[in-house]
């Protein structure tokens, strides 16, 4: 591990005076740590190479707290493990929480933050290993994982750059969910919707989000639930507990008078980023459920599916994660909120 | 203190507290699992710097022989290990776990527990053990 100069900050305006001044011309010089859990597992293997990491734990950023528009806030320390048993989130988010506690184990949950998991980096064994190419970790260095060992990677949103998976859960359901990341820079603070937080490889897989050098994740806030709204999140993986996502869905579904009037799919594990669904959605509003309906929105996602050498199983296993996830939210399997 | 120093090699290299085991050192295997305030977490994954101000309980400090804690008499009693070498981690994993939301079933222990490998497959016998002290603390 790089040696590195190791701060303490109690204030918000401390952590970003600080990361401003060390902030060299090299990215990544400079590190907030928060649960540690990606940050320090990645220093231990020479990919995380900070001069400079910053402790923001003792910032006040650990409320879950309800909006004046009937909407949550939780704040970027909150821990993955508070957030997943907090009632009103369990009762108003259920997808969210079904997330959080799918993803890890429970120790880690114990640790890892809000804001950090939002940051979470890929699990591509060649970008954590040194010794191989990876565009994302060096970049211009090429891709390994092309033609490469990719049974987990992406199938969607790959370029011919990169094609490392988005590994969270937690930030599927919040793009189902509609959230906000807001941000605290030294130009002041800022908000993005999560769907444009996370930027696709294109040419450029070394710059995964909007932050600029810097900037701090303050908070996350989710909309008011949709009145009779359906939300769950179903993942598929290698083994019952304690693994990453082959294929995910997060979907948050509103049925009356046989007709669906409100959708929200994401999905996990497929994709580059957690990949919001859009046209399933556009094939689903309106209509009344069935299989047929649920597999042609299916394939209104999955026909923009790339499979590469070794994860073309992948589209049939994403489309009977859709499918299924849609029939268990119409059938009333998903918690609902405000009927 | 090198500001490198994880909290697992705090305890074992510098405070001689070596009941904590190092397995994988990346948060996979459960071994170096620590309570700290309380909570259960993965001491390889965090620097000791970080946890000046904080309490930190390992298995030292759940009991010693002659005056076991109630769940280190269950993995005896219930054989729940082989080698031995992440029961220290199971054992404060499965205590962490009496004061979680976990369900009743055996199938609820695995799922709290499943952050805690054991090489020897030892889990019929531990998740006995933990269903043991549960049983007994509703009495």
């Amino acid at each position: 591990m790089r040696a590195f100069t190791f701060k303490q900050v109690a204030r918000q305006e401390e952590a970003l005076l600080l990361s401003d001044a060390h902030a060299g011309a090299s990215p990544g010089e400079v590190r907030f740590i928060a649960g540690g859990t990606t940050l320090v597992d990645l220093m231990k293997l020479n990919v995380e190479r900070p001069s400079v990491v910053i402790d923001i734990n003792r910032l006040p950023l650990d409320k879950i707290e309800t909006t004046p528009d009937g909407g949550v806030r939780i704040g970027a320390l909150v821990r993955n493990g508070d957030c997943a048993h907090h009632p009103l989130l369990q009762s108003r988010y259920p997808a969210l929480s079904q997330a959080l506690l799918s993803g890890a184990s429970a120790q880690l949950r114990n640790m890892a933050t809000t804001g950090g998991n939002l940051l979470q980096r890929t699990r591509c064994t060649y970008f954590r290993d040194t010794v191989w190419t990876c565009n994302k970790r060096v970049p211009g260095s090429g891709c390994s994982a092309i033609g490469g060992a990719n049974r987990m990677l992406a199938i969607l949103g790959a370029s011919e750059h990169c094609i490392a998976t988005n590994p969270s859960d937690m930030n599927v359901a919040l793009t189902a969910l509609e959230a906000t990341v807001h941000l605290q820079g030294k130009e002041g603070e800022r908000s993005v919707a999560i769907d444009e937080f996370f930027h696709r490889p294109g040419t450029t897989p070394h710059i995964e989000n909007v932050l600029r050098p810097g900037e701090l994740i303050t908070a996350v806030s989710l909309p008011a639930p949709a009145p009779g709204s359906r939300s769950l999140y179903l993942k598929l993986r290698d083994r019952a507990t304690y693994e990453f996502a082959l294929a995910s869905a997060a979907v948050v579904l509103t049925a009356a008078s046989g007709r669906i009037t409100h959708v929200r799919l994401a999905l996990g594990g497929v994709g580059t980023v957690p990949w919001r669904a859009h046209e399933a959605e556009a094939a689903l509003l309106g209509k009344g459920p069935s299989p047929e309906i649920f597999r042609r929105a299916a394939e209104a996602v999955l026909q923009h599916a790339r499979p590469q050498s070794e994860n073309g199983f992948k589209v049939e296993l994403a489309r009977r994660c859709i499918t299924h996830a849609l029939t268990t939210a119409v059938a009333g399997g998903g918690e609902q909120y405000g009927s | 203190m090198d500001p490198r120093t994880t909290l697992l090699d705090c305890l074992r290299e510098t405070i001689h507290l070596t009941g904590t085991k190092k397995g994988c050192d990346h948060g996979q295997c459960g071994a170096c699992t620590v309570h700290i305030n309380g909570r259960r977490v993965n001491s390889c994954l965090t620097f000791a710097a970080m946890h000046q101000a904080d309490e930190i309980t390992t298995i030292e400090g759940l009991g010693e022989p002659g005056r076991l804690h109630p769940m280190q008499a269950a993995f005896v009693e219930h054989d729940g290990y082989q080698c031995g070498y992440y029961t220290s981690g199971q054992i404060m994993s499965a205590v962490a776990l009496l004061k979680e939301p976990c369900g009743p079933s055996d199938m609820d222990v695995k799922e709290y527990l499943g952050g805690n490998i054991c090489r020897c497959g030892a889990y019929p016998n531990i998740v006995a053990a933990v269903q043991a002290v549960r049983r007994h603390s509703l009495l």
